[in-house]
């Protein structure tokens, strides 16, 4: 149950970014590219996922437990420090020069591009060096 | 001015991926950060099930698209160095702020977390500078 509910999650995730066109980084920088053709969809996919998640997850605070699990796993860092900051900018800017964040990276790989699978490759190598910083 | 804005698909896709990202949370307590979890899903022997059972649904999605749907095509981006530098500041960045777009700008926006609303303004506004700065936008590829 646990592992078929994951996988539809991830699935449901990236046919979202697909149907919407987030997986092309020509549309995500249509939007970060700030230009006579700005292209405000990004902020849209945003404004949709959140108008989804965040009503269900307000509701899930009745709840003592997750259908499946013995509890909740919400993130207990609050603490807007020096490592979130300069993360948030080193990932911004990686984020602009391709057009790629993670899930987007990932969902293209069966695509075969060579470009989307060595940057998936970088991904992890940096994800490497996150933890020995 | 704005021909290139797909306001359907683009509420359409959104309302999916938040759907994907409620049904993780409602039904196993977990934040859909997909940097984290494909990351531990690699390095934490700890519930390394739900997690490569996640990426495979990630991976699956364009395929399944692909597949059954003809129409359904995507660019992908030249190879050069630039994939090389994002990659490994995507990588790092994710890593040492424990989240992307999907952890911080949807879960964490969505919890009203100060933390990840913070990230998410910095690296959207981190994007959009070298975006403008560096590409022609949507012309790019």
């Amino acid at each position: 149950m646990v592992i078929i509910i994951a996988f539809l999650s991830g699935l449901l995730m990236t046919l979202g970014m697909a149907v919407s066109a987030m997986i092309d980084p020509n549309k995500v920088l249509g939007f970060l590219h700030i230009g006579p053709n700005w292209d405000p969809s990004l902020a849209l996919v945003m404004a949709a996922a959140l108008a989804v998640f965040a009503p269900g997850y307000f509701l899930s605070k009745k709840r003592q437990a997750p259908v499946c699990e013995r509890e909740f796993h919400a993130p207990t860092n609050q603490q807007i420090d020096r490592r979130l900051l300069v993360g948030a900018v080193l990932f911004g800017l990686g984020w602009g020069l391709v057009g790629y964040c993670p899930g987007p990276a990932i969902a293209a790989l069966t695509s075969g591009s060579i470009a989307t699978i060595t940057f998936v490759a970088c991904m992890g190598l940096g994800w490497f060096v996150s933890r020995k910083i | 001015m704005m021909e290139n804005f797909t306001p359907f698909s683009a509420l359409a896709g959104g309302a999916m991926i938040g759907a994907g990202a409620l049904i993780l949370w409602l039904f196993l307590g977990r934040i859909a950060g997909i940097s984290g979890i494909t990351q531990q899903a690699f390095t934490n022997a700890q519930g390394r099930g739900w997690r490569l059972a996640f990426v495979a649904g990630l991976l699956c999605g364009p395929l399944v698209l692909t597949s059954f749907w003809q129409d359904f095509s995507y660019a992908t981006p030249q190879l050069g160095w630039q994939v090389v530098v994002a990659g490994l500041l995507v990588g790092i960045g994710t890593g040492l702020g424990s989240g992307c777009t999907s952890g911080h700008g949807i879960c964490g926006i969505g919890r009203l977390s100060k933390r990840s609303l913070s990230a998410t303004i910095v690296f959207m506004l981190a994007g959009v500078l070298i975006a403008t700065a560096f590409t022609q936008g949507a012309a790019t590829w």
